[in-house]
């Protein structure tokens, strides 16, 4: 798995390649909680899920842990272009029903920036 | 072309292997040629919380084992996930959905494992372990209850 984060104003941006499971969702979790650590800031999550190639439970769970982290403060975790097996596995955890699933980047930025 | 086949392995209960596992159940589901890449998926899913759960939950600080059989019979594939743990004193309840206290899991497990198979059957002794019992048949499949007789 292989992740790429940057901050845009006041969303952090994570682009996932790779399969999120028990054994990688540790790593995911901790580069995620670094950036929110460091900056304060930060509102919203967007999470570019176009190359996860997998995803269980235990990926899901960190991204409903990172919502429950900046929900109280206004904040979201937005989800842009998931992968086929990604969506089928947010919608069955019931994940989509929680947080924004967007087609494309373009929707998902929209989304985080209130337009 | 053989219709029938089968694949046991043993590995310890460790996140390393959780991708280990589903990826070879994957490679022997896909001997069935009816199934789609969709329901390879699937097969991939269920097997990692399944395997996961036992890496989980299982064995605590000790490291255990983890039993996993795959039998292909004509187009039926089952495939049996079992330790030897601490075990679940109900079942019922650990399959309830939401059922974690940790913010960080979703508590679905079973409930993605029911949802993408044919049949899911989870038994356990305390302080013997759990064995989970998971069929699926290609859902183009005509008669994907009949498995021929062997």
């Amino acid at each position: 798995m292989k992740i790429d984060v940057r901050v845009i104003g006041r969303v952090l941006v994570v682009d996932i390649l790779g399969e999120l499971d028990l054994n990688t969702a540790p790593s995911f979790r901790d580069v995620v909680e670094e950036q929110l650590d460091a900056n304060p800031d930060i509102n919203d999550i967007l999470l570019v899920m176009r190359y996860v190639t997998f995803i269980d439970s235990s990926g899901l769970g960190v991204i409903l842990g990172r919502y429950k982290r900046l929900r109280p403060h206004g904040g979201n975790v937005i989800v842009a272009a998931p992968s086929p097996q990604a969506r089928k596995a947010l919608e069955l955890s019931g994940l989509a029903g929680i947080i924004p699933i967007c087609d494309t980047e373009d929707e998902a930025w929209a989304k985080a920036v209130g337009v | 072309m053989i219709t029938e086949n089968y694949v046991t392995l043993e590995f310890p209960a460790v996140p390393e292997n959780v991708e280990f596992a589903r990826t070879v159940v994957a490679c022997f589901a896909s001997q069935i040629d009816s199934f789609t890449l969709e329901e390879i998926d699937d097969v991939k899913l269920v097997v990692s919380e399944a395997v996961s759960n036992t890496v989980l939950h299982s064995y605590g600080v000790s490291r255990g084992i983890v039993r996993l059989s795959a039998v292909r019979n004509g187009d039926v594939l089952r495939v049996t996930i079992e330790d030897f743990g601490k075990g679940i004193a109900d079942v019922e309840q650990a399959k309830e959905p939401a059922f974690t206290t940790d913010p960080d899991r979703m508590g679905m497990g079973f409930t993605i494992m029911e949802a993408l198979s044919d049949e899911l059957h989870v038994s356990s002794v305390p302080g013997e372990g759990v064995k989970v019992e998971i069929r699926k048949s290609p859902r183009g499949t005509a008669k994907s209850s009949e498995e021929p007789e062997t």
